[in-house]
């Protein structure tokens, strides 16, 4: 490994740190702050299922969901401090990814649909009213006793990190390598002596870690939601738009993509919201045709190793 | 030096459906030793080879290295062991640079013990290091699939058709390859049409026909062998 990527990674925690620490002090609406840091988080935690071993989870709002009604739950039931609950609704997703394991052995289109389908019925049972002793059905949840708006965007600050953190180490680290290789060729990989079953749930488990915390941490700082809330398709369909859109595979593209693209999300969607789909639509197709790998591949062209 | 084979695979079954594309197969190689494998299309060849490398379970049967029984163990415990093999189609991790493909073989499959430089300039890669894998000619790719194999520090190397689409001079190159690991103590199973060039590096041979061993001896013997010619030439 290049010596200065150690810098180069060391470069792109302080920025993303100070960056998402210090913007509540310059712009005033620390909601859209906070829902885009929400959005580099999954996108970044998309990025490790997707972009390192070439799974693109459809359903990864699922997890998500998951860890804002474990976070829930936890402080409902257990009564659990709301950091400790964040980090229970991390774990309910990881044992969400667990029981979804299996599905690894799918690829392609087949892994997206059956993912999909999973975090649907994910999303129908904590929605049943049958259940409403237990996750309130579809009356939705109520934190308000334990609501603080700070200290959720700094526990949320603290998992963006967190996920960068984990992406740095898949991009340079041993493990970072036996995935590439895995995403390349899993039976090249295999016969090269990578444990490719590991390595690809590793992975998995790391990115529904991340999506669970993330989804913990907005359930806390939004305080009343509902299931559609943080069940909804559109939570993955703009992660994954953002990952693609920045760059697959790489530490910053994700970030670019979340920030640029959920920065102009809000600029469109307040200025002219009437022309809102039609504009983003447009964008999505012109990222279709004119940059499939990224915004990331413009320098890639130029640059051999962009972190 | 223990008398006891490298390799030994006895009665191995592997059905497909219906098909027995292996038959009660059984061999034997020592350590130092080149065995060619020869028979038509389908006769069970790279299925033999994939069921040694992991790739396949056998339904039935056993396969012994250094007198432990592997069968069952998957690829990258194998590699782990000093088992490794080439592919009949190169399969390079393409968008990895060649130093990559061989780095990834090395770390893992060979615990780090071997330089993946020393590797590619034995096989004569060295210039084309950063290069990405996917951008090499078929030749290039064998010989990186062999640089990959041999980056793990195999004992026991399974080659799949590894002279198809070469050159007489690059064809030359590969048996001298080849020759030289067999004096390293590397045990090799050749897989091969072109039986000049098993000429080249072995006389000892299986014949394969429809899942069964039709013959074991010289190459110069089995030309001459009426199962043979009939399972190559039909009758």
């Amino acid at each position: 490994m290049r010596r200065g990527l150690w810098v180069e990674s060391a470069l792109v925690l302080v920025v993303v740190g100070l960056g998402f620490a210090l913007s509540p002090f310059l712009y005033g609406n620390e909601s859209l702050l906070f829902s885009m840091m929400a959005y580099v988080a999954l996108a970044q935690g998309l990025n490790i299922a997707y972009g390192f071993t070439g799974y693109l989870p459809f359903g990864y709002v699922g997890f998500f969901g998951s860890g804002a009604y474990g976070t829930a739950l936890a402080i409902m039931f257990l009564h659990a401090p709301p950091i400790a609950a964040v980090v229970g609704g991390g774990l309910l997703a990881v044992i969400f990814g667990i029981v979804l394991a299996p599905l690894l052995r799918l690829s392609g289109a087949y892994f997206a649909i059956a993912n999909l389908a999973a975090s649907q019925a994910l999303y129908f049972v904590v929605a049943n009213p049958h259940l409403s002793n237990i996750t309130q059905g579809p009356y939705g949840i109520k934190l308000t006793s334990v609501f603080a708006p700070t200290e959720s965007y700094a526990t949320l600050w603290v998992i963006v990190l967190l996920a960068t953190a984990v992406a740095i180490y898949l991009r340079v680290s041993r493990f970072g390598l036996a995935l590439r290789a895995i995403n390349q060729d899993a039976q090249s990989a295999e016969v090269a002596g990578v444990n490719v079953v590991r390595g690809r749930l590793v992975a998995w488990l790391l990115s529904a870690l991340v999506a669970g915390l993330a989804g913990g941490a907005y359930g806390w700082h939004i305080s009343v939601f509902y299931p559609h809330s943080v069940f909804t398709l559109r939570i993955s369909i703009f992660a994954i738009v953002f990952v693609l859109f920045g760059g697959a595979g790489t530490v910053i593209g994700p970030i670019i993509g979340a920030v640029l693209l959920y920065g102009l999300y809000d600029v469109i969607g307040i200025s002219t919201p009437e022309y809102f789909q039609l504009i983003y639509g447009l964008l999505i197709i012109a990222l279709v045709l004119f940059l499939p790998n990224g915004l990331l591949s413009l320098v890639r062209k130029r640059v051999r190793y962009v972190l | 030096m223990s008398s006891e084979p490298l390799l030994s695979v006895t009665g191995v079954v592997k059905r497909f459906g219906g098909m027995r594309a292996l038959d009660n197969v059984s061999l034997e190689l020592s350590a130092g030793e080149i065995l060619g494998l020869v028979g038509p299309n389908g006769s069970g060849k790279t299925t033999l080879i994939n069921v040694i490398s992991g790739l396949y379970h056998p339904d039935a049967g056993d396969v012994r290295f250094h007198g432990r029984a592997i069968q069952g163990l998957p690829p990258y415990r194998l590699a782990r062991l000093g088992i490794n093999r080439t592919f009949q189609v190169p399969k390079p991790m393409k968008d990895m640079s060649v130093r990559e493909n061989v780095q990834v073989a090395a770390t893992f499959g060979g615990g780090g013990r071997i330089e993946p430089d020393s590797v590619l300039e034995r096989t004569g890669l060295s210039e084309f290091a950063e290069r990405e894998a996917g951008t090499l000619n078929t030749s290039q790719q064998k010989e990186l699939d062999l640089a990959r194999a041999l980056a793990t520090g195999p004992e026991l190397l399974l080659v799949d058709e590894i002279g198809a689409g070469l050159n007489p001079e690059e064809l030359k190159e590969m048996a001298e390859r080849l020759l030289e690991l067999k004096e390293h103590g590397v045990a090799l199973l050749v897989v091969e049409h072109l039986l000049d060039f098993l000429n080249r590096i072995t006389q000892r041979v299986i014949v394969l026909s429809a899942g069964s061993q039709i013959f074991e001896g010289s190459l110069s013997d089995a030309s001459e062998d009426d199962d043979v010619v009939q399972a190559f030439i039909g009758g």
